[in-house]
């Protein structure tokens, strides 16, 4: 079981649509993290290369952050083995990869634009997410 | 300044993450799980995001250009193809069994567990093999034609 947290989350989500709308309006970019990683894993380190670098730089600190803001850290279980972890990172990168996109730029980004791809995207991998979990819960798995 | 900029944004997203909760795989799990332990919490994430970036983007689509950049960089295609439906179907299998997502699992990286940085490596073992066989085709059409 987790808690029932509607009023944190909606105010996370908050947190990630303004960062999302700043990143448009400074930078011009959609705020897609796989995008942002897929452009980040590259050889050739210029000016593109810095912005994505140091947004997700930004990204891995805020733990931290968060730590000396509020004092604590957020708390995390991973229910997954460490093989499901590995099997599942991977099938993450191919699919977001050609679907060109994850849950912030075709979830977040996308739907905002009303762009139909990213509808589809999105109704699309939360289907095949909701039915992966039923699926390892309450059909394969205890 | 655009350094500095990208890196405050991050932060700010990153925050909103694990403040929301997406950042922990038990509860994005709990999320889908509506037959069992279902946490409804995560519609909140999406609703509060779509809502700020739905009136916050037409907003910004009022100027020009960006701030500190020459053009919007938005992506133009409207078609729907396998490749975009296939893909989405695939990452969702992928979230399905990690309980990571790319924007979820990358703040997570900052508290150094080894579950987050596998699934990580396994994230980006993925888009290089992806990335090599979209290029490896492209190369084949190029061929035939």
């Amino acid at each position: 079981m987790t808690e029932f947290t509607p009023f944190l989350s909606f105010a996370g989500g908050t947190m990630i649509g303004l960062a999302a709308v700043a990143l448009m309006a400074v930078h011009g970019r959609i705020a897609g993290i796989n995008g942002i990683l897929s452009g980040f894993l590259t050889t050739q380190l210029n000016q593109d290369w810095a912005w994505r670098a140091a947004f997700l730089t930004g990204m891995v600190v805020s733990p931290l952050v968060l730590l000396g803001v509020t004092g604590q850290l957020p708390q995390i279980s991973i229910p997954s083995s460490p093989a499901l972890l590995a099997v599942g990172g991977f099938l993450t990168g191919v699919g977001t990869t050609f679907g060109s996109g994850c849950t912030s730029g075709h979830g977040v980004c996308g739907m905002s634009r009303l762009s139909a791809r990213s509808i589809v995207a999105t109704l699309t991998f939360m289907a095949t997410a909701g039915a992966t979990v039923f699926l390892t819960r309450h059909v394969f798995g205890g | 300044m655009r350094i500095l900029s990208a890196f405050a944004f991050g932060l700010l997203f990153g925050c909103g993450i694990l403040i929301s909760g997406m950042g922990n795989p038990a509860k994005v799990l709990n999320f889908f799980d509506i037959a069992g332990t279902w946490d409804p919490s995560l519609a909140f994430v999406m609703g509060g995001a779509l809502l700020v970036t739905a009136i916050g983007y037409r907003l910004v689509f009022r100027l020009d250009q960006p701030l500190l950049a020459s053009s919007f960089s938005l992506p133009t295609r409207q078609d729907l193809d396998v490749r975009l439906i296939g893909g989405s179907a695939v990452f969702g299998i992928g979230w399905g069994l990690s309980g990571f997502c790319p924007g979820g699992l990358i703040p997570v990286l900052g508290l150094g567990l080894t579950g987050p940085i596998l699934t990580a490596a396994a994230i980006a073992a993925g888009i290089l093999t992806a990335r090599g066989l979209i290029s490896m085709n492209v190369g084949k059409m190029a061929a035939k034609a």
